[in-house]
């Protein structure tokens, strides 16, 4: 198991009201992101817990590249990884927001 | 005085020595061993039928029990190494050389004995290519083949899997060599003739039909939302504007994924009748609902595939079939339709470099081709015209007169950028460079070379390879496209943002598609069952895809 954790200023806060949303499941090639509307309108934290070790440059590419994209200000992304790999992860990301967005993005 | 019929005198002895087991053309199953000993001798080219999917088995575990004191040095040409005892022959000393195309199921096994020492490698071929020397080099002495039934002038019925059996027997019957046959059974009248009896010298009744390796079943289920996503991108991206009708699939879940979004996210565009009509393909469970709906006017398939018999039967219009009702395929003719007739081929692979060469050989799996090859390359023999052909030309070459324009086969490499076990699909080096210089090879396997492809897709968008202009760009085109893999973070960004800007690369909102909109939803079928239903019961799937 392996922790990591990155923290981004973003562009724009997330839209809506919703307090907090969670996609996808842990399964092997799979991943859970719970999202939490807990942060400042600014920030955003992605907080990775993964059973597969080593692969820390490819989390802060993919995650770098999120929060450019969906600029998720104010979110905090909470992850359980069993394994996925970087396009399942994005998907997940994206969908995380448009739940706690409420609407499509 | 010269003598002009060396190989005929010798065939007649062969034959002379086998008929002390049969009773006119047939042989006891019991004594396969026993005929192979006398008709083979050592040093002989033998084709032991392991197709795509069926496989002379009896005759192959016939063959692995020979005395290799009296039968030794083999030369194997066969299309597919797939039984345990295609590679059994070369650990017992009976078979030495091997020329062969395809070796999927045994990739690992074939590998061991490749770096042990144990089969002298002439080549992995195409298809095609080992048919071809069939009737140039490596003409076989013997021919062990695989029929549903015999008659008892030793006429074949070859059933819905014809397969290679047309090929391989044409060269063998014809060159003076022997032709042995294992069948489920023998008739007093055949369904239908697929190979006339005076080519075949001896038929065997097996105790149990041949085995069939079902190939092409893709689960529904098992497709994911990125490979979603890749087909969504591939309908709208490639086969719509190229206006895509003649094609063939690779047997990926991507591809599965596009088949399945024929009837639902390409209907919806408004392609139906556009696009995906007419086919060089495999019996594809997951092609039923498009052809239910009505998109798919005809097809002409390699093989046949397990449960799809009745279905088939049933759909004479789509598919070929004989006077009986059952499918007629043929490996070596539905190459030559996919070679020369189809637009595009799209399909998987396992490794992508730099320049765009494909393989599916890595460091301790050595698979084969298979058709790919052919399906995947520009036939530099086409003369006839058609829109995604000279589309693709003009892409290629805008400059040259159009009369003069070669056009281009659409060639489409489809994935997502982290395959099995996060193995990285784009790499610097294919693995399979390293195995031709662990084996000493002159050519390193490459399925597809890199001047054939003309796309790659992935969950990060199109690389259309045509509108690049030099090496550096097509690198950067490649690399746009490989997601967080190594070589995808190697990209120079301003580098591909021009290209993104000329439309070289085509990023998913660019062709107006939200990546969360690639839903399971969209798969015309979600189960295995989901194929049944659409089939009208027709569609019989084997065991170990039914979960009810």
């Amino acid at each position: 198991m392996e922790q990591l954790n990155y923290r981004h200023v973003a562009a724009k806060r997330a839209k809506g009201t919703q307090s907090q949303a969670l996609v996808g499941v842990v399964a092997s090639g799979n991943l859970e992101v719970l999202v939490e509307r807990t942060l400042p309108d600014d920030e955003c934290e992605i907080d990775i817990r993964t059973v597969v070790e080593g692969f820390g440059e490819v989390w802060r590419a993919v995650v770098a590249d999120f929060v450019e994209r969906r600029s998720p200000g104010g979110l905090k992304l909470s992850i359980n990884d069993g394994g996925a790999r970087p396009d399942m992860v994005a998907l997940r990301l994206a969908q995380a927001v448009r739940a706690v967005e409420g609407e499509r993005s | 005085m010269t003598v002009w019929d060396n190989a005929r005198r010798a065939r007649d002895s062969r034959l002379q020595a086998g008929a002390r087991f049969a009773q006119g053309k047939r042989v006891a199953r019991e004594d396969a061993t026993a005929l192979l000993e006398a008709v083979i001798q050592p040093g002989d080219r033998v084709c032991l039928e392991g197709d795509n999917q069926k496989q002379a088995d009896l005759l192959a575990v016939a063959l692995a029990a020979v005395d290799s004191g009296k039968i030794h040095d083999l030369h194997m040409v066969q299309s597919g190494v797939v039984l345990p005892e295609h590679l059994d022959v070369f650990e017992k000393g009976i078979a030495k050389r091997l020329d062969y195309a395809y070796s999927g199921p045994q990739s690992q096994r074939i590998a061991r004995l490749l770096f042990g020492g144990q089969i002298e490698l002439g080549a992995v071929h195409t298809y095609l290519e080992l048919f071809a020397r069939y009737y140039v080099d490596l003409t076989p002495q013997v021919a062990l083949i695989a029929a549903v039934s015999a008659d008892r002038e030793g006429n074949l019925y070859t059933g819905p899997n014809t397969e290679d059996t047309p090929a391989i027997v044409e060269a063998t019957a014809f060159k003076d060599g022997i032709v042995i046959a294992q069948v489920n059974e023998v008739v007093d009248k055949l369904p239908r003739v697929d190979i006339p009896g005076d080519w075949v010298n001896f038929v065997i009744e097996s105790d149990k039909p041949f085995y069939v390796e079902p190939l092409f079943t893709r689960d529904p289920a098992a497709i994911t939302e990125t490979q979603i996503l890749t087909a969504m991108l591939a309908i709208k991206g490639i086969y719509a504007p190229y206006g895509v009708q003649r094609l063939n699939h690779g047997i990926g879940f991507n591809t599965a994924a596009i088949e399945l979004l024929l009837p639902t996210y390409a209907e919806r565009l408004g392609l139906k009748g556009q696009i995906a009509t007419h086919w060089a393909l495999n019996p594809h469970p997951t092609l039923i609902p498009a052809i239910e709906s009505g998109w798919v006017k005809q097809i002409h398939s390699f093989g046949s595939e397990v449960g799809m018999d009745d279905y088939i039967r049933a759909r004479s219009d789509v598919y070929f079939t004989g006077p009986d009702g059952s499918l007629r395929s043929n490996r070596a003719f539905s190459q030559v339709a996919g070679l020369y007739a189809c637009d595009m081929f799209i399909g998987a692979t396992l490794q992508i470099d730099l320049q765009g060469n494909s393989s599916t050989v890595t460091a301790d799996r050595v698979a084969g081709f298979g058709g790919a090859p052919n399906m995947g390359s520009d036939a530099r023999g086409r003369r006839h015209p058609s829109k995604p052909w000279l589309q693709a030309g003009k892409e290629a070459d805008p400059d040259s007169p159009a009369a003069l324009r070669r056009g281009r086969k659409l060639v489409v490499q489809i994935g997502e950028t982290f395959g099995e076990k996060n193995a990285p699909l784009f790499v610097e080096h294919l693995d399979a460079l390293k195995l031709a210089e662990k084996l000493d090879l002159d050519l390193a396997p490459v399925m597809v070379y890199g001047d054939d492809v003309t796309h790659i897709v992935t969950e990060e968008g199109i690389a259309n390879l045509l509108l690049c202009r030099d090496k550096d760009e097509r690198e950067h085109a490649i690399r746009g496209v490989a997601g967080y893999t190594e070589v995808g973070r190697g990209r120079d960004r301003k580098l591909v943002q021009r290209l993104r800007e000329r439309g070289v690369i085509q990023r998913p909102e660019d062709l107006g598609i939200d990546p969360l909109d690639a839903d399971r939803n969209l798969l015309a079928a979600r189960s295995i069952k989901d194929l049944v239903r659409w089939s009208g019961g027709l569609y019989a799937p084997p065991s170990k895809f039914r979960n009810w």
